[in-house]
């Protein structure tokens, strides 16, 4: 499996030992997120909820495209792709 | 044109090719300028829309102060709306918003309350969600306000219907998420093959006072099975874009207008062939002070982490 760069937001880097970005492996998103909670058991509840669909209030980019209109947590990753993780927070 | 009110000049903004912007040959790009309402953005639509509707149920009496959490371009339509018709405003603006927006409020009168820049967006809904506890005005609340996505319904998307019939993809900003929603079930009636495609910045990124997730915020007039699909831009792009706006096409818009195009472009990219239509929520007008047109780019892409433009 190749590893993927994901960004990690200012409020989660506390779970990840501080870091704005790191690298996970996976063929999928869900993969990914699988092997961060492994590794930083803290990430679990944050990212995706009990029932296995992604946290209300996360949105997952893979490079700038929302995860939730592509395949979800079923959506291919590669090598070249970042996923970025982005709290929704109001706007306009 | 004559007319008998600055309220008569709302909507019915014109539709312009900027096709030159499309990395498609195939793909025609088409730009709704908004900036051409009286207050200077789509925002007066809703505006309007939304002080007509609690007259209408009663809400509102004459002489009324109105409350409402706004980033700028509701709050300036806001005001335009309240001078004409006599009613009293406060806004309450986060303090990261460019200072342009601010005079434009106290331009039409409007009393600002501020927000801090930390929480953004969030805080201006916190704070005004308080004050309206105190019970002596009345909350709009654009985010929960179906007169919001209503006046999208009646006024903007019949509006691309009547001038482009062979949309295929509209492109907007989701900030409230009230022009995708309102102009997305219009063209969706219309042609349910009509692609529905939002812009955002990475907000979440920016924001820093957020002290968890569940902090976190959803418009409650989203709906996102509207959405076909759903971009993040960055500052850098668009910055970029609306500079090649003005550069390339001659239409000087906001920063967020760059960001729209920048989405529009990754559409017509996917796409054989067909027609995007983007909406621009406003003019350049009120960035001159970010010096997006005229400084280092990276500097200005600095400045724009920091500020709210959406």
């Amino acid at each position: 499996m190749t590893p993927v760069e994901v960004r990690v937001p200012t409020i989660l880097r506390p779970h990840v030992g501080g870091v704005a970005s790191l690298t996970a492996e996976g063929a999928t998103i869900g993969e990914l997120f699988d092997g961060l909670v492994a590794r930083y058991p803290n990430l679990r509840g944050q990212l995706i909820t009990e029932e296995g669909e992604l946290h209300r209030f996360v949105n997952v980019y893979r490079n700038d495209d929302d995860i939730r209109y592509l395949g979800r947590l079923e959506t291919p990753v590669s090598e070249s792709d970042v996923v970025s993780i982005i709290p929704a927070v109001a706007g306009g | 044109m004559r007319v008998e009110s600055i309220l008569d000049l709302i909507g019915n903004t014109p539709l312009v090719g900027v096709h030159q912007l499309s990395p498609n040959p195939d793909v025609r790009l088409f730009a709704k300028l908004e900036g051409t309402n009286p207050g200077g953005s789509v925002k007066d639509r809703i505006a309007l829309a939304m002080v007509e509707a609690a007259e209408g149920e009663g809400r509102l009496q004459p002489g009324d102060t109105i409350l409402e959490p706004s980033s700028g371009n509701t709050g300036i339509g806001l005001a335009l709306v309240c001078r004409v018709k006599g009613y009293r405003l406060k806004v309450v603006l986060p303090e990261n918003v460019s200072p342009e927006r601010r005079q434009l409020l106290e331009i039409f009168g409007a009393e600002v309350l501020p927000s801090p820049a930390a929480e953004g967006s969030n805080g201006a809904i916190r704070v005004a969600q308080e004050l309206d506890k105190e019970g002596d005005s009345v909350l709009l609340y654009q985010y929960g306000n179906p007169a919001n996505p209503e006046a999208h319904y009646q006024g903007t998307g019949p509006e691309i219907w009547a001038d482009c019939p062979e949309v295929d993809a509209f492109v907007a900003g989701l900030g409230t998420s009230g022009t995708l929603m309102g102009v997305g079930r219009y063209l969706k009636e219309r042609n349910p093959a009509v692609q529905i495609v939002a812009v955002e910045p990475p907000a979440g990124e920016l924001v820093q006072g957020l002290r968890s997730l569940d902090e976190g915020y959803i418009p409650p007039i989203f709906d996102p099975e509207m959405l076909d699909r759903r971009f993040i831009v960055r500052p850098k792009e668009s910055v970029e874009w609306t500079r090649r706006l003005a550069e390339e096409c001659g239409v000087f818009a906001g920063l967020s207008s760059g960001a729209v195009l920048a989405g529009a472009a990754k559409v017509a990219s996917a796409m054989e062939r067909g027609t995007i239509v983007a909406l621009l929520p406003d003019g350049g007008w009120k960035y001159l002070s970010t010096g997006a047109w005229t400084e280092d780019v990276d500097v200005v892409v600095e400045r724009a982490r920091r500020l709210i433009y959406f």
